[in-house]
């Protein structure tokens, strides 16, 4: 089991490497010069050529990777260009906004999510199915950030109940969590309800039935536990699809977040930052991922067998 | 003798059916899909028509600041944003800009995609495994990301746009392909091209992609949606398609300086992305089921 975790840890490293090499090369192309930009507008060429020779500039492509990888492995993430301070330090300091927002999602998609999709399977094409499913297709169509617009619109500037720009307190959440929240819970009802259709009609459901259980419990102990599977591999997957859609959302609720500050270097040719919070985002998805294969183990006996021996 | 021969020649009928006109007897059963590809096709026709009833330079683009902010009325419908431009025909121009994109995306990123997941699953072993190593590593940076930062490389701008967009859809594209290629290569009739002497690259594509077509079809619409949706999104943050051109994420984005006195500046666009969006997934979604029926709950 140890094990287990262990190697799919390892597994990590190729990928975070080759992310690394990606955006680096990426961000190589992008025109600009990181020396002119640290040192302003009205440095002399001169200067701005002793810098690009002290930060190594001048070096080969490859020369510099190499270096950049070397000081990556001592726990050196960089120094930005803009602020001239450690990345990591930004990136400890606008990690935990984005991750509120992104848990908050995850609750509320799974909270309301799972419950709907349940029912609308369990009621296959009453009412309620169809009204839940239509509002499913809505939602994966709905542009996030044009819903966290009109809800701006809605909850700041008409009712004035919600703030709409700022990440204060837990209500300055509430609106960027419920517009990326709304897509992830539409394919979570969506993936609920065909998982559940399919269980529903296996065989060992009638016989639960016909002994004579009752209903809650077929729908929950016999029928539920079993769709389950796929439906955390999407709650996985969803984690991940918010911490990219954080990018834009966090743009329009003015959050100080990683997107925010992904945007930001990027569009202030910050490599050293961008490529160093894609890769911390690339890390924590990889957690999850990680997180929801062992969370496999404790759901599925089957899963466990194959790991835990005896 | 004729009502012999005729169930003869209905049931050869029937066999002959090609994979994709028995796609097409499904989806046309389902309602919901018909009415996606109904809307779908009302787009294509305001994108392709726009460019005969207005003109770029004057109605889309041409700035009047007498006519600035007016709320919608029957001389502008859907009124006029900051610039005194007519928001409808800006917004029937980003048809033509939103399906461009999306589609030449969507080409671009199915056909490199279904190149690479065709060698990895055709030759397997080591191909395969650097292949899609290299795509796993793509995959595993949110798309949204991976787009800006290609964006931030190259610029803004629509070929840019295009370009970081389909190259974040590739390893999706590649690993659909790769997958069905690999559940059809060990087939019978493979075996008995390849006895015949027939080269790689025709057993790929006469024999094995004809077979495997369905489910990139499927995706390939399903990303149509979720490109248009991306792109959007980029070009709110200003990373995507810059003004003056009419983008409905950009004008999203200027309409929100606007948000608290001109609301329906903000509607609209929204809506127009929604519609696009929607129509798309109907279609995915209708293609899915017909392709494989068993799905279909």
């Amino acid at each position: 089991m140890l094990k287990y975790i262990g190697k799919r840890f390892l597994m990590m490293i190729p990928v975070i490497a080759g992310i690394s090499f990606i955006l680096f090369t990426i961000m190589d192309l992008t025109p600009g010069d990181p020396a002119r930009a640290l040192l302003g507008e009205y440095a002399s060429q001169q200067e701005v050529d002793q810098l690009r020779e002290e930060m190594g500039l001048n070096d080969n492509f490859f020369i510099r990777y190499g270096r950049y990888v070397l000081n990556t492995l001592q726990g050196d993430l960089g120094t930005s260009y803009r602020t001239n301070t450690p990345a990591i330090d930004e990136i400890r300091a606008r990690f935990p906004a984005t991750l509120k927002i992104a848990l908050l999602a995850v609750l509320i998609a799974v909270a309301i999510g799972i419950p709907v999709g349940i029912v609308s399977a369990v009621k296959q094409y009453s009412f309620t199915d169809i009204v839940s499913m239509m509002s499913a297709l809505l939602f994966t169509s709905i542009p996030p950030f044009w819903l966290g617009l009109m809800m701006i619109l809605l909850f700041s500037v008409q009712l004035r109940i919600l703030p709409a720009v700022g990440s204060d307190t837990w209500k300055h959440f509430l609106m960027p969590a419920a517009a990326m929240a709304a897509a992830q819970m539409a394919t979570l009802i969506r993936m609920t309800r065909s998982t559940m259709l399919e269980v529903i009609r296996q065989d060992y459901i009638r016989t639960a039935k016909a002994k004579g259980a009752p209903p809650r419990r077929v729908i929950f102990r016999h029928s539920l536990q079993n769709a389950l599977l796929p439906v955390v591999t999407a709650v996985g997957i969803s984690f991940s699809n918010l911490l990219g859609g954080a990018l834009i959302i966090e743009n329009v609720f003015g959050i100080s977040g990683l997107g925010t500050l992904m945007v930001d270097s990027v569009k202030g040719k910050d490599s050293p930052m961008l490529i160093a919070s894609v890769m911390f985002a690339a890390f924590v998805g990889g957690l999850v991922n990680l997180l929801v294969d062992v969370m496999y183990i404790y759901i599925d006996p089957r899963v466990k067998s194959l790991y835990v021996k005896g | 003798m004729t009502e012999q021969t005729n169930p003869v020649k209905k049931i050869k009928k029937v066999k002959k059916r090609s994979q994709l006109k028995s796609i097409w007897f499904q989806f046309k059963k389902n309602k919901l899909a018909m009415f996606g590809l109904l809307i779908f096709v009302v787009l294509v026709m305001i994108a392709v028509f726009s460019g005969f009833f207005l003109d770029y330079d004057t109605q889309v683009i041409g700035q009047s600041m007498k006519e600035r902010l007016r709320p919608p009325s029957t001389q502008h419908l859907f009124g006029t944003d900051e610039y005194g431009r007519d928001v409808f025909a800006r917004i029937i121009w980003g048809t033509r800009i939103s399906l461009f994109v999306g589609l030449f995306t969507v080409a671009l990123a199915m056909s490199t995609g279904t190149i690479i997941g065709a060698l990895a699953g055709y030759y397997g072993g080591r191909t395969d495994n650097v292949l899609m190593r290299i795509m796993d590593v793509f995959l595993a940076m949110p798309g949204t990301i991976l787009a800006v930062a290609i964006v931030g490389a190259l610029g803004p701008g629509i070929v840019n746009v295009l370009l970081a967009m389909s190259i974040c859809r590739i390893p999706q594209f590649a690993r659909i392909v790769r997958s069905s290629i690999i559940s059809i290569r060990g087939q019978e009739f493979i075996e008995a091209a390849k006895a015949c002497g027939t080269k790689d690259r025709r057993i790929i594509l006469r024999h094995i992609l004809p077979n495997a077509i369905g489910p990139i079809v499927v995706q390939a619409t399903l990303h149509m949606a979720t490109t248009i949706l991306g792109v959007a999104g980029l070009s709110f943050i200003g990373l995507g398609i810059e003004a003056p051109i009419p983008e409905w994420g950009s004008m999203l984005s200027a309409a929100k300086s606007q948000m608290r006195y001109q609301p329906y500046l903000m509607i609209f666009p929204g809506v127009a992305i929604m519609i696009a969006v929607l129509s798309l997934n109907l279609i995915g979604d209708g293609l899915r089921d017909a392709l494989d029926p068993r799905m279909k709950n």
